[in-house]
């Protein structure tokens, strides 16, 4: 039933425990399911229960990375392409996204109807995504190879020939811009969009992962043919399997789901993005009874020789759940904001640094005013020695639950892959937190991180 | 809040095998449920009580969510926060939800440290400190938690009005999160009231799923929770709500872009009609016809609604058989561009009647038990979702045991069936209505101004 299920917090980058039915509700808080994974790879402590990663190369370039556990009968494929909202054309944004969301649209003599009571008679799950770095195609199935097999059979076929039907083109642009008049009436969506629009400026990180209004109507199946022929091959491609097959069964997977692409080429290097040199306020007037404040600037990328200063350092100041400094102080102390937190989102070039919260319009300049200080504070003097400690045995201590399943697995691999983390990245990812001080926490804010130049959004107004 | 799963989904959360759970009561009346899951070495432990918005009277509305935050605000023994810090420190990860039936509380940690999350829900199962300092600060978090979630999102308010139209007379007219005026004249007394009266080993379920044997875990709880005292549990004054004669429309004016619409029958649950041989298999019904309308790509509403029609941007049912009080069966839907709402609205109603006159066909419901089998297998993939499914049941007054019979009885329901329910239920005196009027955002005053700040932040 509706507004059933209350949680007492819902901090960004710390974890969205979410109960029965809060499914969706983690996609309408913008800082979903994917925030998490990006921010944090998973590893486990204790040697019997890191999984074993089997890694492989295909003769068209794709990668693959495979986990064997047969304690469910079932399979997860995660095929991933560097093919993110980054990747659209310049005049066409949205197409990454589109192409997506019309892969399960039509192959062959196939339609929309018959893909879906396929997959669906099989009980099988379907789905494809993009954010802005990546492209994402998913299945879960059964590994009982009658209902297996016919699932892998559609996933390959429809990776590998999407028909892209003009029908379901117009049919699903419309319900996009749908989504967009939807998200114009929320002030948190507006201010992210604002966020991401004002902090890249002309990087492709700028545009809306959707698109916007003037650029999805310009959009032709022709450009959805093009976006899939250039950056769905081999040499643009990742596969992530995990579950219920043998080695033997997962090299014929792979062949069959993704070796059949054309080798293809890999997408060129995404510039860099420029931090912005001054100081900046945007606001937005809107008819709401808080403010959302989104306080950032570009911040790092996977692989920074700096990241796991960066990120311990953050769990301290804005990552960690409600014992965070910014919670501690902006929540617990003066009960100015339900959610209150900050994240470093590390993507293939430095993705943002950011700072939010939401409070209502009176004390709006007395939240924003104490934020502030607490970030220009932190990144003046570091953590203390306590926090720190404090901050190791969390990390450490929880990395068994962030590989407790064999989706959270599939989704941990698929950044290790992408990102060309090294296959020993679990095993080394502890010794690295274990051995970053104070004095490199603060080094790595100080030279990163600076409060004078940052940028602020402000989305509210009356009611 | 459930007003987006599918069917489908719902049907997804609802099973997991039961073969390797164990329970024991200990003497002051906690009842403490295990299932075994060995495939990594961590533990959840969740801790529910049965007190939710609906048992609060008029007035009061959101207490029960005020209590669950005031819960981490410290006992004589560990002071404010502290909770969240010691969980944190032994790398785990916590939280609390509130819903219209519960009140529960969690903890995921790696299986060693299953004692420490025991010794800290035990203590606060006591000794909570409620000082009105803390409480003034914890009634705004709260109020902006409200503003967050519901007062400034359309839809929410939508929903909010919605149950607050359907339901008349019992609770679930109030939202979990109270009205605003109750928040604001909410003292600290309120809270502390709440808790002497509902915060009782005999009111509570501690349940644990993970890598750990029922034997050692029962142990453990009885040394942690043995000594909280047994106390007399208040009595619950049980309203139902009248049987509704005619249909009911609301519309909400907010600040918004696109129209919304709500339509709800009231419907039965387990808890209703588990002692009634001749409707206990009605819930089951419901649960699969949700599945046929809208459990993925191939359901009814999307194929037809979406796809062909055109006529609706998205449309979701939301059902749930598992609560204590009877519910709603709900769909709730955005129209396509050219569409009215009156367009909308009259094209779900008529897949509603067409529900009622012909039976659905042998192919759709294949596809919803093949989805239900392997629903059952993946949602085994998560240890907190098992934690959830047996927790959920046992909280609204049903046994976990009915997990083990769950897939069997849905398979089980025939076409018959489902048109029975659809007839019976699916009538216009048992309909409400709750549509968003949107009301313009002003364009002018939305246009962003930038102005530049040099060296003056801070």
């Amino acid at each position: 039933m509706f507004g059933n299920t209350l949680t007492r917090g819902l901090c960004a980058t710390a974890r969205l425990p979410l109960p029965l039915g809060e499914g969706m509700r983690v996609r309408v808080v913008r800082f979903g399911m994917w925030i998490l994974t990006l921010c944090f790879i998973a590893f486990i402590p204790q040697a019997e229960a890191t999984p074993k990663i089997q890694h492989w190369s295909l003769a068209n370039g794709a990668r693959v990375y495979f986990v064997e556990t047969h304690e469910l009968p079932m399979l997860q494929i995660q095929a991933v392409f560097d093919a993110g909202s980054s990747r659209d054309p310049a005049d066409k944004a949205g197409v990454a996204r589109l192409a997506t969301a019309l892969f399960d649209e039509g192959t062959g003599e196939l339609t929309t109807d018959d893909i879906a009571s396929r997959f669906e008679g099989l009980g099988a799950e379907f789905g494809a995504s993009a954010d802005r770095d990546m492209a994402m195609v998913h299945l879960r199935s059964l590994s009982d190879s009658a209902l297996l097999d016919p699932a892998l059979d559609l996933y390959a076929r429809i990776l590998a020939a999407p028909s892209f039907p003009q029908a379901s083109l117009d049919r699903i642009r419309a319900q996009t811009l749908i989504g967009l008049q939807k998200d114009m009436q929320s002030p948190g969506a507006i201010a992210d969009k604002t966020f991401y629009r004002e902090l890249y400026g002309n990087h492709p990180y700028a545009r809306d992962t959707a698109g916007d209004e003037a650029s999805l109507k310009t959009i032709t199946r022709e450009d959805l043919i093009n976006y899939h022929k250039r950056y769905y091959v081999g040499a643009n491609a990742w596969l992530v399997i995990v579950g219920d097959v043998s080695r033997r069964q997962a090299k014929r997977i792979a062949e069959r789901l993704v070796g059949q692409l054309p080798a293809g080429q890999a997408a060129t290097p995404m510039p860099l993005p420029t931090s912005p040199s001054t100081a900046r306020v945007q606001r937005v007037n809107f008819p709401a009874t808080q403010n959302h404040i989104l306080i950032g600037q570009p911040g790092i990328q996977r692989g920074d020789a700096d990241y796991f200063p960066l990120f311990v350092g953050n769990y301290i100041l804005g990552g960690g759940g409600l014992v965070s400094r910014l919670a501690v102080e902006v929540r617990e102390k003066k009960g100015l904001s339900y959610s209150v937190y900050s994240y470093f989102l590390p993507l293939r070039v430095p993705g943002p640094f950011m700072l939010g919260l939401q409070t209502k319009n009176t004390q709006s300049e007395q939240a924003l005013k104490l934020a502030r200080e607490v970030l220009a504070d932190f990144v003046a003097k570091g953590p203390t020695a306590a926090e720190l400690e404090a901050a190791k045995k969390y990390i450490t201590g929880s990395f068994p639950l962030r590989l407790d399943s064999n989706a959270k697995i599939a989704e941990n691999l698929a950044v290790i892959a992408f990102y060309g983390l090294p296959l020993t990245y679990l095993d080394d990812f502890i010794g690295h937190v274990q051995a970053v001080n104070i004095e490199q926490i603060r080094d790595a804010f100080k030279r990163r991180i600076h409060p004078d130049t940052m940028l602020t959004v402000i989305v509210g107004g009356q009611r | 809040m459930l007003y987006k799963l599918s069917g489908l989904l719902v049907l997804s959360l609802l099973f997991a095998a039961c073969s390797q759970t164990q329970e024991t009561t200990l003497a002051n009346g906690l009842r403490v449920i295990v299932r075994e899951d060995h495939r990594s070495p961590v533990v959840v432990s969740q801790i529910w009580y049965k007190v939710g918005s609906q048992d609060e009277p008029e007035g009061i509305t959101g207490v029960s969510h005020v209590l669950e935050h005031m819960m981490f605000k410290g006992t004589p023994k560990h002071g404010p926060n502290e909770f969240s810090r010691i969980i944190a420190e032994n790398g785990g990860r916590e939280n609390a939800f509130t819903s219209y039936d519960y009140t529960a509380y969690f903890q995921q940690l790696e299986k060693s440290r299953l004692p420490i999350a025991f010794e800290l829900e035990a203590d606060r199962m006591q000794n909570l400190l409620l000082a009105d300092e803390e409480f003034r600060k914890e009634i705004q978090v709260v109020m902006e938690e409200r503003r967050w979630r519901t007062d400034d999102q359309p839809e929410s308010l939508v929903q909010e009005k919605f149950m607050a139209t359907a339901y008349q007379v019992h609770p679930y007219k109030h939202p979990v999160i109270g009205w605003m005026a109750d928040l604001q004249a909410m003292k600290f007394k309120q809270a502390q009231d709440w808790y002497q009266r509902w915060y009782n080993p005999a009111n509570a379920i501690l349940v644990v799923v993970g890598d750990v044997k029922p034997s050692a875990v029962f142990a453990q709880a009885k040394q942690y929770f043995a000594s909280v005292p047994a106390r007399t549990l208040p009595t619950r004054s049980d309203v139902s709500e009248p049987v509704q004669k005619s249909e009911r429309r609301v519309h909400v004016a907010a600040p918004a872009e696109v129209p919304y619409i709500l339509l709800g029958y009231h419907t039965p649950v387990h808890t209703s009609v588990i002692q009634n041989k001749d409707a206990e298999w009605e819930p089951y019904a419901l649960s699969v016809l949700a599945g046929v309308l809208d459990g993925g790509q191939a359901s009814r509403f999307e194929r037809e609604l979406v796809r062909e029609r055109k006529i609706a941007a998205s449309v979701d049912v939301d059902y749930s058989a598992i609560a204590r009080s009877p519910g709603i069966f709900a769909i709730d839907a955005t129209p396509a561009n050219g569409y009215a709402i009156a367009d909308l609205e009259k094209a779900i109603r008529a897949q509603i009647e067409r529900v009622k006159n012909e039976p659905v066909s042998a192919e759709e419901l294949k596809r919803v038990k093949a989805q239900v089998v392997a629903s059952n297998v993946f949602s085994r993939d998560s240890g907190f979702y098992q934690a959830m499914q047996i927790g959920q049941l046992s909280a609204v007054g049903l046994d976990w045991r009915l997990l083990e019979d769950y897939p069997k009885r849905l398979q089980a329901v025939t076409a018959e069936q489902i048109q029975a329910v659809a007839r019976k239920y699916f009538v216009d005196s048992n309909l409400t209505v709750a549509i968003l009027d949107p009301q313009p955002i002003d364009k002018a005053k939305r246009r962003p101004s930038t102005h530049m700040r040099g060296g003056d932040v801070r």
